[in-house]
């Protein structure tokens, strides 16, 4: 039997130091405060309709990312990629990564973004997009290959 | 990793209580007259109160009752306390708040309804709840529901004593039952 979400006080406590500890990383001073804020608010939106308590880390490290790529594209609509995607030492900042992404279908865009944007593993983007591990590594190599493609064509 | 600060952590709290999505909020207050006090809050009124509260069996109990989304957040406690502290100092006689009493069954709400209606001050036995609740012959039933009352103190279940007067049990220790009733000038 899937093991239910704990009570939200719980969840909470348990990973509130990790998400600001990762927005800070990538968003400075008040607005870091705004989307840790933002970022627990949606949970708790979602939070009675989760259908089990698993990988409850890579779920809010995902709504934590995807709300500062929003706020990056926000901030920065015209931003240009400057680091080639898709190397393990020349991972590009979120906010180069997010415009650059736009385009891309939605699964990918989050794989591509999680795992070069964020460095999660492949297994808890998968969780994250409610699949697996291979379904992560292939919608992330895919996304790189297209985000090379259109590239290439400009 | 540098923890959240409070200041963060409390205005996440404020605003999630704002905006209405939590099932229950909850807050302990740790240095009343009877001891630490959980108080649990939903969007209809005072749902809880707990003596002694062991914050994770409360919090998995809160979350099974009302539903997962339970948080502490000071903000929806705030007039209960109030009420409290003044009950505590001998100021307020009655408590003027909404009561979420939408667990448990039919006979258990009549009698906890009834209840509320024992006045400061005063005593009841279990059998004339019990008759006030139509069934005058479940003063055992009535004992079950005081002992399980989700919101001592303001729903007043110290206030009833035995058929005798002698003071039986209460369901957060007897010593609290007595210093209740000393406090209102029920007892010497």
């Amino acid at each position: 039997m899937a093991v239910a979400a704990p009570p939200f006080e719980v969840f909470y406590a348990r990973h509130r130091d990790e998400v600001l500890a990762f927005i800070r990383k990538r968003v400075g001073g008040q607005r870091a405060d705004d989307l840790f804020q933002d970022t627990f608010l949606r949970a708790l939106r979602g939070y009675d309709r989760l259908e089990h308590g698993e990988h409850l880390r890579a779920w809010i490290l995902t709504i934590a990312s995807n709300l500062i790529v929003d706020d990056a594209r926000r901030e920065r609509p015209h931003g240009e990629l400057t680091v080639e995607p898709g190397t393990e030492d020349a991972r590009p900042a979120v906010e180069e990564l997010a415009p650059l992404t736009e385009a891309l279908p939605p699964k990918e865009r989050a794989a591509v973004v999680l795992r070069y944007g964020y460095d999660l593993g492949y297994d808890e983007i998968g969780a994250a997009l409610g699949s697996n591990e291979q379904a992560a590594r292939q919608a992330a190599s895919a996304g790189v290959r297209r985000l090379r493609k259109e590239k290439g064509q400009r | 990793m540098n923890p959240v600060s409070t200041s963060l952590d409390e205005r996440f709290r404020d605003a999630a209580a704002a905006s209405g999505l939590l099932d229950i909020a909850y807050d302990v207050l740790g240095e009343t007259p009877v001891g630490p006090l959980l108080v649990g809050v939903t969007d209809r009124g005072l749902a809880r109160i707990s003596f002694d509260p062991v914050p994770e069996l409360e919090l998995e109990q809160l979350a099974r009752l009302y539903g997962p989304r339970v948080l502490r957040s000071r903000r929806p406690v705030d007039r209960v306390r109030r009420e409290l502290d003044e009950y505590f100092e001998g100021r307020r006689h009655e408590f003027d708040l909404e009561l979420d009493l939408r667990i448990g069954a039919e006979f258990q709400r009549r009698v906890l309804v009834e209840l509320s209606h024992v006045a400061y001050g005063h005593t009841t036995t279990y059998g004339a709840l019990a008759s006030l609740a139509g069934n005058p012959r479940a003063a055992r039933a009535v004992g079950t529901v005081m002992n399980r009352n989700p919101i001592p103190i303001v729903l007043p279940c110290h206030r009833v004593v035995g058929a005798d007067g002698s003071l039986t049990g209460y369901g957060g220790g007897l010593e609290r039952k007595e210093w209740l009733l000393h406090l209102e000038g029920a007892i010497f």
